[in-house]
């Protein structure tokens, strides 16, 4: 009942087993959007508005590029969909663009930035990457991942990237542990001085790499990922504690100062429909008045 | 008959209706309509219709319902309103058309909300169309937002000749018609989409997913695309919190989230993929028509619902109508209570709030009487959900990508309220985007009040 186009997805490659990436056809979007922004689509009639952060664009061809890993029962949806196949809804750009591009010429480039992914994270951090070097500033770049297998983009921000390093936690590739681990032996032990960090991935991770660079005392951003449902402010599901304030992240963010984050009551509600726990409190509290289909999935 | 009392209206029983989403309201079969319709005694100067922010006909109409002629009722109400059968069931008539009816001195006024709504219902049933507009002048408009206030600018654009655009962020158009008001009072497939249907029947285009400021800026709409003037009825969506501690646990809501998810991403349907948190003891704060929905809304999850008011039961907000309802359906009141902080279990879900008792003092700036805490009252309701019904107020989005595009203390965009020019120029705006959260047919005379104004721009503009 309405006059748009259809988002057509024109590309789609496998990353990693289960990591997905795709250019999708959203014009509108494409020519408005930059780094550390996102968008929320909904694959079909009865889908959820899933977000996604924008992880690159084509403003000529009009596409934009998402990159997402086959989780729960939404996101797995979206890895059936193929080359040529076409989403209901794609909206965006949402949120803010990259504290980066913020920030004033002169003082971004006296500083010295380190890129943090973790897992998917690497997804949004690239497009940061390749911004700094068009623009003329050099970063390095942490990917980390469980497994070699789950390491992606790595060729593309190599490109880009001062340096980069890679660390797994079983040590399939490059050096083994986590991005603190790697963290600790560059500022450490290589004796390197970052001003600024910008850490992607899992609020865990994110929770982490934050306690570890406050000790160091490096101003470090995160880009946080809570439940959203419309993306524009008009709901308040992805409200977060940001020091002694209440955020949006929809429209506040989602990048945030990580030090001031309250990352236990931001994983506690993104735990809301989600984990194991999520699910069981769920099920003991409503019993099986809860039916939906969005609950009962997944373990990560 | 009794001539002074109104014909009754069929309902569905509280018991069964409190567990089905269905239409609470049956509305009138012919023949009480006729009766109703009838109770009307045609002043020759209606007050009714100075009641009706958009001046609908009313004796005009109603005179036809007592001939049977139901389409030219029709036709009567669709030269003033693009949205009859919404307007007959969410209009707060009380307080409009039917507070000033003649009928209601002596007696009950005519039900005219009811009568616009079976004639509107009737019509959609029986096929009837709007009429085509006949000539275009091919110039482009924009219209921010799919909600009463765009849907009726547009209608009005449109009939004139224009060429209508409307942007909506989301991805269905209708606005809080189709995010917050609930299925149970405003059916969606049945009611809403029809009626919008006849807007885009007019030629009118609806893009969905296009967030104005972010998509695109009204700038690059009059620059870029074409469109020689805009409309701004992009509503007043931002939830307010009470900034208590524990308001930030898991199954804290604002009630735009449960409505948003219930409503438009159909979370009681177990067909979809959204989930929804019921929790079997549910609070809803505020005392306004969006608490009433959104406690309705949790009963027919399954909860156990009570309301949270600091005020009493007389200064409620919300229509009487919705209260009556509520209260059949049991629906609990805690009146004259204030929540001081929610209680949070060591998993951080809500486990309770604890509240003060509160009684009236002096009138206040508004006339009603401020509550005042009764010390040591405090007590606790059990609960696992709170949903936050406190008011809204509108985006600040537009207004801090439109350069000089100027707006109150409270964030509501400032007009002429003659014409709904705004501070820029060939930009116009209304509905609660300008007043703040008001209702449906407020914000659909705003629309209509713009579109004159902007044809009137557009003319002079022309020459
Ligand atoms: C700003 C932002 C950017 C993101 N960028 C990416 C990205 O680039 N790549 C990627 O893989 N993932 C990204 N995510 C996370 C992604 O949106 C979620 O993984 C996805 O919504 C989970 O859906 P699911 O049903 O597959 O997973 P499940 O884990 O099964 O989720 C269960 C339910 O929880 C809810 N839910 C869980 N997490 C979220 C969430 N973050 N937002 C909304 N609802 C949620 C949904 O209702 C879902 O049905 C981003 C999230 C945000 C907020
Ligand atoms: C739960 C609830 C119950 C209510 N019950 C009643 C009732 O019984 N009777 C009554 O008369 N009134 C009621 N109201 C109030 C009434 O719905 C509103 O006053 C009315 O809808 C306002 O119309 P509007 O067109 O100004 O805005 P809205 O209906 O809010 O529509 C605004 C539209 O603009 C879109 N938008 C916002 N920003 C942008 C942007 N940047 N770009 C593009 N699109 C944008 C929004 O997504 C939305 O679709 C209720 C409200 C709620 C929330
Ligand atoms: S639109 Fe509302 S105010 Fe006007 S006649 Fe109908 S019910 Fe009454
Ligand atoms: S005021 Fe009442 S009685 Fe008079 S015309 Fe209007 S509806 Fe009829
Ligand atoms: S997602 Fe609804 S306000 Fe942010």
């Amino acid at each position: 009942m309405t006059d748009n186009n259809s988002y057509t997805i024109s590309k789609k490659v496998k990353l990693a087993n289960s990591i997905h990436l795709m250019d999708v056809i959203a014009p509108r979007v494409a020519a408005h959007c930059y780094p550390g922004q996102f968008i929320i689509l909904i694959a079909d009639e009865k889908g959820e508005r899933i977000p996604l952060t924008i992880c690159d664009y084509d403003r000529e061809a009009g596409t934009v590029t998402i990159v997402f890993q086959a989780l729960g029962n939404s996101t797995k949806l979206l890895a059936e969909y193929k080359e040529g196949d076409a989403f209901r809804d794609f909206t965006g750009p949402l949120g803010q663009r990259s504290e980066l591009i913020k920030m004033p010429k002169e003082e971004l480039s006296k500083k010295k930035v380190l890129f943090v992914a973790g897992g998917v994270g690497a997804a949004p951090v690239y497009p940061q990457v390749k911004w700094m070097k068009e623009n003329g500033y050099e970063a390095d770049c942490i990917i980390g991942a469980r497994s070699k297998d789950l390491i992606i983009l790595e060729d593309q921000i190599k490109q880009y990237a001062k340096n980069i390093y890679i660390t797994t936690d079983d040590g399939s590739y490059g050096m083994a542990g986590n991005v603190n681990d790697c963290i600790k032996y560059l500022v450490n032990e290589k004796g390197q001085s970052y001003d600024l960090i910008v850490a992607i991935g899992p609020m865990i991770m994110m929770k982490y790499v934050c306690i570890l660079t406050k000790e160091l005392g490096i101003k470090t951003i995160v880009s946080m990922n809570p439940i959203m449902v419309d993306g524009t402010g008009m709901c308040g599901a992805c409200r977060l504690t940001i020091g002694d304030q209440i955020k949006f992240a929809c429209v506040d963010g989602p990048e945030f100062d990580g030090h001031l984050v309250n990352f236990d009551e931001a994983m506690n509600r993104l735990a809301m429909y989600k984990t194991q726990e999520g699910k069981s409190v769920l099920r003991e509290r409503e019993g099986d008045t809860h039916h939906h289909a969005g609950c009962e999935c997944h373990d990560n | 008959m009794d001539v002074l009392k109104k014909v009754p209206i069929k309902e569905q029983d509280p018991k069964v209706r409190a567990k089905n989403f269905e239409e609470v309201c049956l509305g009138y079969t012919l023949d009480e309509a006729v009766a109703e319709a009838s109770r009307c005694i045609q002043c020759k100067n209606a007050k009714c219709i100075k009641g009706c922010p958009v001046s609908i006909d009313i004796p005009g109409f109603i005179n036809e319902v007592v001939n049977k002629d139901i389409n030219e009722a029709y036709q009567i109400i669709n030269k003033y309103s693009a949205l009859p059968a919404i307007c007959g069931r969410v209009c707060p008539q009380e307080v409009q058309c039917e507070q000033v009816c003649i009928r209601g001195i002596k007696g009950d006024p005519v039900s005219i909300g009811k009568l616009e709504r079976f004639v509107a219902d009737w019509a959609r049933e029986n096929g009837i169309k709007p009429s085509q507009p006949k000539n275009k002048n091919g110039r482009k408009v924009a219209i921010i937002g799919s909600g009463p206030a765009g849907l009726t600018c547009a209608k009005e654009m449109a009939e004139m000749g224009y060429d209508v655009t409307i942007f909506e962020a989301l991805h269905e158009p209708g606005g809080v018609l189709v995010y917050g008001i609930p299925e149970f009072r405003l059916p969606k497939e049945a009611v809403v989409r029809p009626e919008i249907e006849n807007v885009r029947a007019l030629g009118v285009k609806i893009e969905t997913n296009v967030i104005v400021g972010k998509s695109v800026t009204i700038d690059e709409l009059m620059n870029d695309e074409g469109f020689e003037a805009v409309f701004v009825g992009s509503g007043a969506g931002l939830p307010k919190f009470m900034g208590i501690p524990g308001e930030n646990a898991n199954g804290v809501f604002s009630a735009n989230e449960y409505l948003t998810r219930s409503n438009l991403m159909k979370a009681f349907d177990s067909s979809y993929d959204t989930p929804i948190i019921t929790g079997k003891k549910v609070a809803v704060v505020g005392g306004g028509n969006v608490a009433m929905d959104a406690a309705r809304t949790a009963l027919r999850l399954g909860a156990e619902v009570t309301i949270v008011y600091r005020r009493s039961e007389e200064e409620l907000p919300a229509r009487i109508e919705e209260v009556h309802h509520a209260k059949e359906e049991g629906i609990h009141f805690q009146l004259l209570t204030n929540p001081k902080e929610i209680l949070v279990d060591e998993k951080g879900w809500v486990k309770g709030m604890r509240c003060v008792r509160m009684e009236l003092g002096e009138a206040d700036q508004s006339g009603r009487r401020r509550p005042i805490e009764i010390e040591g009252s405090d007590f606790i309701l059990d609960l696992n959900t709170v949903i936050m019904s406190l008011g809204t107020s509108p985006n600040p989005l537009i207004i801090s990508t439109t350069k000089g595009l100027e707006s109150n203390k409270y964030g509501c965009i400032v007009v002429d309220e003659a014409t709904g020019l705004s501070s820029r120029e060939g930009v116009f705006a209304g509905g609660d985007a300008v007043t703040g959260a008001a209702t449906v047919i407020l914000a659909m005379g705003a629309g209509k009040v713009a579109a004159k104004a902007m044809n009137d721009y557009l003319l002079s503009k022309n020459v």
